[in-house]
């Protein structure tokens, strides 16, 4: 599609503090595109918790979005330790995160509901030991 | 309610963005974990919290949240500030506890999560 745009971000895994840089960044150029706010904070809040998963749970990874004309896609890849139980890990509350990272305010299970939730679709590609890679969408129209 | 309504209920030093104070908000929400703040959007302003470190304002600006109060004497650092300043968000600290932050501003007429037609 020669219309779409695209961008791709590295994700740190060391760094918590810049956790989240990424989901800005494309809060900003959505927002030069001129979309619409709720698309635009549908598309961030979902982007912000896959990109805060990957950081916490997974030692970082990248992020592509693309932008066409009918829908954003999202895609966030990891070589972190995978998800043993997808259909557990949809729960809401559902998390495995330590006392340490329930202290910089992540851990309540709900970032995947979320992203669910502010997405139209969401696929989850997990295999344990290799990594995840979730592809969210949100229609344009 | 005014921002600066906010900041005289609860006794709050503002850090940044005072040229923002004059704004109104209609809701807020109070909590410690940000995917819980991240689960409720229906226009939520004000964002009160005892956590303090970079992701509190992420979480706000992903939420076209405009105002943070820190509860508990909780003070976030320069570049925190710096951040905010660069999002338009007022941030500001409190001595009162969350409950009774919360509670304040409630009973004052700041609900909680309401949908509100902008
Ligand atoms: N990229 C990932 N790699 C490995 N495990 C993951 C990944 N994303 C999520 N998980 C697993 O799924 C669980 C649920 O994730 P979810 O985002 O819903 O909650 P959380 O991150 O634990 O807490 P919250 O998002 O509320 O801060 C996590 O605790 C973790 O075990
Ligand atoms: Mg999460």
């Amino acid at each position: 599609m020669s219309d779409s745009l695209v961008f791709h971000f590295d994700v740190d895994g060391d760094n918590f503090t810049s956790a989240g840089q990424a989901s800005t960044q494309v809060k900003k150029n959505l927002r030069q595109l001129g979309l619409s706010p709720a698309i635009i904070r549908r598309v961030s809040i979902a982007m912000y918790e896959g990109e805060i998963n990957m950081v916490i749970h997974a030692n970082g990874g990248t992020a592509d979005v693309v932008v066409t004309e009918e829908y954003i896609e999202i895609v966030l890849r990891d070589s972190g330790p995978g998800i043993k139980n997808v259909e557990e890990a949809m729960q809401e509350g559902f998390s495995t995160a330590t006392d340490s990272i329930r202290s910089l305010g992540f851990g309540a299970g709900m970032g995947l509901p979320n992203m669910k939730r502010y997405t139209d679709s969401m696929k989850i590609d997990t295999v344990v030991g290799e990594g995840t890679t979730i592809t969210m969408r949100v229609n344009l129209n | 309610m005014k921002i600066s309504m906010i900041r005289d209920l609860l006794d709050a030093e503002v850090l940044c963005c005072e040229e923002s104070l004059d704004n109104d908000v209609y809701s807020a929400c109070g909590s410690d974990m940000m995917s819980d703040v991240l689960a409720y959007v229906k226009d939520q302003a004000v964002l009160l919290t005892g956590l303090v470190n970079p992701q509190v304002i992420r979480t706000a600006e992903m939420m076209d949240m405009v105002c943070i109060v820190f509860v508990r004497s909780k003070r976030p650092s320069e570049a925190m500030i710096s951040m905010a300043e660069d999002d338009g968000i007022v941030m500001m600290a409190t001595e009162k506890r969350m409950y009774d932050a919360c509670g304040t501003l409630y009973i004052n007429g700041l609900i909680g999560a309401k949908a509100v037609h902008v």
